[in-house]
């Protein structure tokens, strides 16, 4: 039972902390990273090259392993194809992450540092998942 | 700290970006999952039936603002600033249905996805990044 949920909750702690020690808690550096035509500042890209780094790494053990260490199988996204959804949605999401400098995962980790925005931040963030549940899924 | 960048944090962005990314292999190699935060709230909310166990979905949102309270409380309290509360409705709506609609946000695409080359985390990462600077740029712009 615990090997099944040890790495998801270990795995938010870390995200959440590696969050707030990158400063991605703080909308005012999110939105300071988009503003390229401003006062640039690009310390998001550190936090996201230090990830992507550390993720390719992982990457490549996993042809190697026959299955995860702590569940029965891989369940990785597999699609390639390129569709107006995608773009759609990630131009749409784009718009919002530069109005409040937030996306989803420094939403949920300021939930302990600014309470009230995490709140209004997160359940319009889960009003918007139902809208396009009730408008694409039926 | 960054010459010409004064407000630039790039040694905490590194570790915290390392952070993440610990956070992504140990999801990945131990739970054989991807690190995406969108599918997984709105797994835990019951919008989704993919991917990992409602109970697992609900223990990794826990842990993010546990995790951050304790760099918090290490670093002596974080400042941030926010915009209004209607702004943030307003974008949370475009975030939430964005990032459903485009399969992934900024950990799934953006970090996931990018860094397995994955030709549909690359287009959505750049998409985003070029709606959200246009979107700073037209603020900056109209006031």
């Amino acid at each position: 039972m615990m090997r099944t949920y040890l790495p998801s909750l270990a795995s938010g702690l870390l995200f959440g902390a590696g969050l707030a020690l990158g400063g991605m808690t703080d909308p005012a550096r999110i939105r300071g990273f988009l503003d390229i035509f401003g006062a640039w500042d690009p310390t998001l890209a550190f936090v996201m090259g230090g990830a992507v780094l550390v993720m390719a790494m992982a990457w490549r053990f996993v042809p190697r392993m026959t299955k995860p260490i702590f569940a029965q199988a891989f369940a990785l996204p597999e699609r390639s194809d390129l569709t107006p959804q995608l773009v759609t949605g990630a131009a749409l999401f784009g718009i919002g992450w530069g109005l409040a400098g937030l996306c989803p995962g420094p939403g949920f980790a300021i939930l302990a540092i600014a309470p009230l925005q995490a709140v209004v931040f997160l359940v319009s963030l889960i009003a918007g998942m139902a809208l396009h549940r009730v408008m694409f899924k039926g | 700290m960054l010459p010409g960048f004064p407000d630039a944090s790039p040694v905490d962005g590194l570790a915290g970006g390392v952070l993440i990314g610990l956070a992504g292999a140990l999801l990945l190699l131990g739970a054989g999952r991807i690190v995406g935060v969108s599918g997984i709230a709105s797994r835990a909310v019951g919008l989704s039936s993919q991917g990992m166990s409602k109970r697992s979905a609900w223990l990794f949102l826990v842990g993010l603002p546990l995790g951050a309270a304790v760099v918090a409380t290490l670093k002596g309290g974080l400042n941030p600033e926010f915009v209004s509360l209607p702004l943030l409705a307003v974008a949370g709506v475009l975030v939430g249905f964005g990032a459903r609609l485009g399969s992934g946000c900024t950990s799934g695409h953006g970090v996931c996805g990018v860094s397995r080359f994955s030709q549909r985390s690359i287009v959505a990462t750049l998409t985003f990044m070029a709606s959200g600077i246009a979107t700073v740029a037209v603020i900056g712009a109209v006031g």
